[in-house]
Order: C-alpha cells, then structure tokens, then sequence
C-alpha cells in the first residue's frame, strides 16, 4: 500500500501532484493532506495544472475529497481538456461521483425547539394518541363481536383446528409455569400468615388467608398476568409478523375476513383455556399453603381441608372463576389489535409486543379492582 | 487472468435434500458473473456459501486466495470487510435511516466522524442514483426500487473489491434496471471491482455479464461467454436462452451492438 500524498509545485501557475493510494483506508491522511489547499486557497487558479499519474489507486470517496477540495468546476475544465493524462476508468469515476454530489435536493434541517414546547407538545401528542388508542380499542371489541355472533350459529365457519392448536399452546403449554409460580406464591402466603397471626395465636386463619386470597384474587390474577405476558406478547408478534409480511393483506384480497381467521379462534381458545388455568392457579397456590402450614405451623391437612370446607364459602370460588372470561378478553383484543397496528419494520413488531404486555396487565389489574369494588358493595 | 473467488467441490445439502454436489466455480477478477439457474438449484446457497453465511457441508471456498470460514476472526473481518453484499429484500436496518445504514461500516471500520461519514453516505446514495432527501427516512418507507439503491449503497460504503448481488433489478421498472446495469458497469470499470451476480434478469445478463454459470443438477454445468453458454445443447440452457423472453434480450443486445459499429 503506498501512502497518499499531495505535493504542491508553484512554478508558473502551480501544479498539485497526487501521489499513492487515495482510498477510503486512508480518509485521515488524506484530509491532513488536502488541509494545505484550505489553508492556501490562493494555490489554486484556473490555470493550475493538475497531475494524477502518480495515483496507484482511487476510490469513490478518495474522488469526493478531490472533488470537494478543488472545486467541480476546476475538474470539468480540466477533463474536458484533450488529454490522456488519466486513464478513461478514472475518468469515469471522477464523473459518475461528480454527478453523484451534484444531486439537488437539501437536506432537511431539524427544526429548532425549546425544552418547553417539546415537552408539552409530546404531552398533547401522547394524550391525543391515548384517546385515539382507546376509541381504536372500543370498535375492535365492537367488530370481533359482530363476527363472532355471525360465525357461532354457521358451525360451517368454526376454525376447529385453529382454536384446538391455540387452546394447546395458550393453555395446556402454559400449566406447568402456572401451576409452580402460583404454589410458590401458596408458601409465600402463608409464610406471610404464619408470621403475622402466631403473635395473636390465630394460627389456623392462616387457612382462611390463603384461601380467601387465592380464590378471590390471587388465583384469577396471576393466571391472568402470566397468560398476558406469554400469551398476549406471542398474538401480538405472530398477527405483527403476518402484518409486515403483507399476509393479513393477502387474506383480504383472497376475500377472507382476517378477524373471522385470526382473532376469533384465539379468542375462544382462551376464553376456554384461562378459566382452567385459573382453577389450577387456585388449586396450587392451596396446595403450597397447605403444605406450609403443616410444615411450620403443625396445622394438619385434615385440619386444613376441614376448615376450608366449614369456613369459606363456595361463592367465593365462583366470584374468582367469574373474573377469568374478562381477563381472557380483554388480553386477546389488546393483543390482537396491537398486532393489527403493526406497521412494516421489525422494530414496529417489538414496540407493539411490548405495548400488548403492558396495557394487558394494565386492564387486568384495573378489571380486577372493579371486581373488588362490585364485590364488596354487592356483599359476595 | 486469476481467480478472485475459487469453489472447489463445495457439497451443500439440507437434511436430505442435496443442493450441491461436487461443485466447482472460478469467478476472474474484474468480471461480472452472472449466476442463472432454476428456482430452488442453489444459486443463493451458493452466494452464501461464499460469503461465509452458510457453512457447507464439505468442499473448500478460496476468497483472494483466502479460506474465510477458516480465518481468526479478526482477519476474517478485514476479508468480509473486503466483499459487498446486496441481498435480495435490501436488508437495510429498520431501526436506522438510509445514511445511517451506510455510514455504519464507515463509523465501525474505518474511524470516520459522524459527519465525515454522512458526507460519504451523500455521495454514496448520489452515486446509486439517490436523491438526499431519502437520506433521513427509514427503510419501512421506501418504496422497493429505492429500498434496493440504499442496499447497493451500503454494499458499496467500504468500496468492497467484490460486490455480490442477488436478483438486483428484481422489482425495479425496466429505466431503473437499466440504470442499475449501466451503474454497476460503471463501477466495475472504475474501480476494478468484480461482480458476483445472481439474476434471472435477461437483458442484464446480456449488457454486462462478462460470463454467464448456469447452475443445474447440483453443479455448475457451463460457465463461460454467454454466447457459447447459449449454444450448449443441454434443454434447460436452450430453453432459457432461446425461450420468447431470451430471444427479446438478445436481439435488443445485438441490436445495440450493431447501432455501435455502424
């Protein structure tokens, strides 16, 4: 490789002789070189020759610095001399980038914003697109209906595979992580009893603590939190991936209704698959208090379970089981419609994954509090 | 003239579907090679393979007489760092704008400024026929001709001594093709570069394939001038070269050759 270098000759009216390899490699040097035209703009007139016979090699950009430095103009001239100082590849090159730089259109500036302004406009901006998402969210439910009640009296039109293959991957693939987090939480709970009640020497309501809460709340709610990260997160990249590969348009244009196909078979399959869970949820996290309790606080199974069916009501298991639907729609329509709204790039799909997630433990979580609310002044 | 890029009895198979067997490839220095076969024969296996995205299963790939799959990683970087790659969807970053996308490789490889490397990715985008107010805008939108101009010139960013393209005017209208050719000719002429090129396209295997290798039963069944490729009596090349669509282009070559003499 031979270094880059210019020499500058100021007999008669200059001459700048370009030496060695004026390539990408050497950008640095190169502008330390090209530096002594800057600083001497006077070297250069129209007059002054140009050599380029010392150039082992010349790359595009090694050209574009030519260029910027001596001027389009002084090159023009200088190739429309008659001469064979350069070979015609070269010559090539220096034209075909020349026209290159000169491609019109400028560059769009950023405009200048003050702190203020910035932030209050992205304060408008975040609440005018949370009411747009929010009315968005409204017509989706509206929509998946209208074609759920026309799909359910034409058995023609059922989806079986499709909610069969969902059902397994939502619910059957989701026990196993449902089942441990929820008996973990179980211990916990009644840890938690164990600790606080043995003060008072109301030992056996920890079997009320635990019971209470997981058939109330924490069975429905956990089984509705795990499903919304596993589940929503893997509609919304699956029906955004089918967006940005233009799939949901070409089962339009085959005459298909993407939400009859896509939507309604997930819907169904958990709307089947979360209320089992949430049984499982309620049974495991029992078992771990049980379990618990027998361990640390010699409250025997038998005395456990005896408590359980004298003390706590069967109602308080329905008011669970009956959270578990919402839960489950509500996660498929945010899910869905965020993998709707998926637009072209890849980093579209994760931002909407991630969106899913969040607004689905959202909407459980505020769905729950007006269960409780519901719940406590109805007196279930 | 040498070979830039040597396939020696390279075996390819997925599973057991056998893509290449016994397959051999010479590509000169300074040619565009023009690689034409059947849908689902390998030719982008074959691209693949030679730039080190694909290990095969066996055979020996020689790049400026080096074995890429076979260097330390820092010299398999500076010989990666020597090739171009156009694929066939753009593969532009979604995350980036147009002259972030080329002005990366300048940025992680050869020190630039941010605005030295912008200045770079202007010309670049200039030079693939670009206008610069595609440079702040994302690939998601692009159209697709544009989409595949920004990926020649992010193929281009380091001035690569290889450029491989695959199905580079697929999706473009004919002016734009046409363009495409005579940049990449251009190019070639300049900057010595050598093209590797995967096309179905026949007029451009017509303007500027210096040789055509025509990819068939697992192997690399002719490669050579077009002229003689198209005279192989084997029914898939007749078929190709001498179909309705083969017979066009060469008569718009020979047409465009003969204007040139007289």
């Amino acid at each position: 490789m031979a270094q880059p270098s210019l020499t500058v000759s100021t007999e008669r009216s200059g001459q700048l002789n370009f030496v060695g390899d004026w390539t990408l490699e050497h950008y640095h040097l190169l502008k330390q070189q090209l530096n002594i035209l800057v600083e001497h703009q006077n070297l250069i007139s129209a007059e002054t020759e140009i050599d380029l016979t010392g150039l082992t090699r010349l790359d595009t950009v090694g050209c574009q610095l030519l260029i910027d430095h001596i001027g389009e103009d002084h090159w023009q001239a200088w190739l429309a001399q008659p001469n064979d100082r350069i070979a015609e590849a070269r010559r090539q090159l220096l034209l075909t980038v020349m026209a290159a730089l000169k491609e019109d259109g400028s560059v769009a500036t950023p405009r200048q914003s003050s702190l203020l302004a910035d932030s209050l406009a992205s304060i408008g901006q975040k609440f005018s697109e949370l009411s747009a998402h929010s009315l968005q969210l409204i017509a989706f439910i509206g929509l998946s209906l209208s074609v759920l009640l026309r799909v359910l009296y034409q058995p023609k039109r059922w989806r079986i595979t499709s909610f069969f293959a969902h059902l397994e991957q939502t619910g059957f693939n989701a026990l196993p992580i449902v089942a441990l987090l929820t008996f973990l939480i179980g211990a916990v709970v009644a840890f938690l009893g164990a600790t606080l009640l043995t003060k008072f020497g109301a030992n056996i309501y920890t079997v009320h603590l635990v019971a209470f809460s997981f058939l109330r709340e924490f069975g429905p709610l956990l089984a509705a939190i795990i499903i919304a990260g596993r589940t929503a997160s893997a509609f919304t990249a699956q029906i955004g991936s089918m967006r940005s590969h233009e799939e949901i348009d070409a089962i339009r244009v085959l005459g298909l209704n993407a939400i009859e196909l896509l939507v309604i078979p997930r819907l169904l399959a958990l709307l089947v698959a979360l209320p089992i869970l949430t049984f499982v949820a309620m049974m495991s996290g029992i078992l771990g208090g049980m379990l618990v309790a027998q361990a640390t606080l010699d409250i025997s199974s038998t005395m456990f379970l005896s408590v359980l069916q004298q003390n706590v009501g069967l109602h308080h298991f329905w008011v669970g089981m009956a959270k578990a639907p919402f839960f489950a729609f509500i996660i498929v329509m945010i899910s869905c419609l965020e993998g709707f709204k998926v637009s072209g790039s890849a980093q579209s799909v994760g931002e909407h994954t991630t969106a899913s997630v969040v607004q689905s433990i959202f909407m459980v979580i505020v769905i729950d509090a007006i269960f409780a609310v519901v719940c406590m002044e109805m007196g279930w | 003239m040498n070979p830039i890029i040597e396939v020696r009895q390279l075996h390819n198979q997925f599973g057991r579907q056998v893509v290449h067997h016994q397959l051999d490839l010479d590509v000169l220095e300074g040619e565009v090679l023009s690689v034409v076969g059947g849908s689902g024969t390998g030719k982008s296996v074959l691209l693949r393979s030679i730039v080190g995205l694909n290990q095969p299963k066996s055979g020996k790939i020689r790049i400026l007489g080096q074995m890429l799959q076979q260097l330390p990683s820092s010299e398999r970087s500076a010989l990666e760092q020597q090739l171009g790659v156009l694929f066939q969807q753009g593969a532009l970053f979604s995350s980036l704008t147009v002259a972030e996308n080329i002005a990366l490789p300048l940025l992680e490889h050869r020190g630039l400024t941010r605005k030295e490397a912008h200045q770079v990715a202007l010309m670049k985008l200039g030079l693939v026929g670009l206008p610069k107010d595609a440079a702040q805008k994302f690939p998601a939108n692009l159209s697709g001709g544009m989409i595949k101009r920004a990926a020649l010139a992010r193929a281009l960013a380091l001035d690569p001594r290889i450029l491989f393209l695959d199905e580079p005017t697929a999706g473009l209208d004919p002016i734009s093709a046409a363009e495409f050719d005579q940049l990449i000719l251009t190019l070639r002429n300049a900057l010595g570069l050598t093209v590797f090129m995967v096309t179905h396209d026949l007029d451009t295997i017509y303007t500027i394939s210096d040789r055509v290798a025509v990819i068939s039963q697992q192997r690399v069944l002719v490669n050579d001038h077009i002229d003689l490729v198209a005279a192989n009596p084997d029914p898939w090349i007749q078929a190709y070269f001498h179909g309705p669509r083969g017979r066009a282009a060469q008569q718009a070559q020979s047409a465009l050759l003969s204007g040139a003499i007289a």
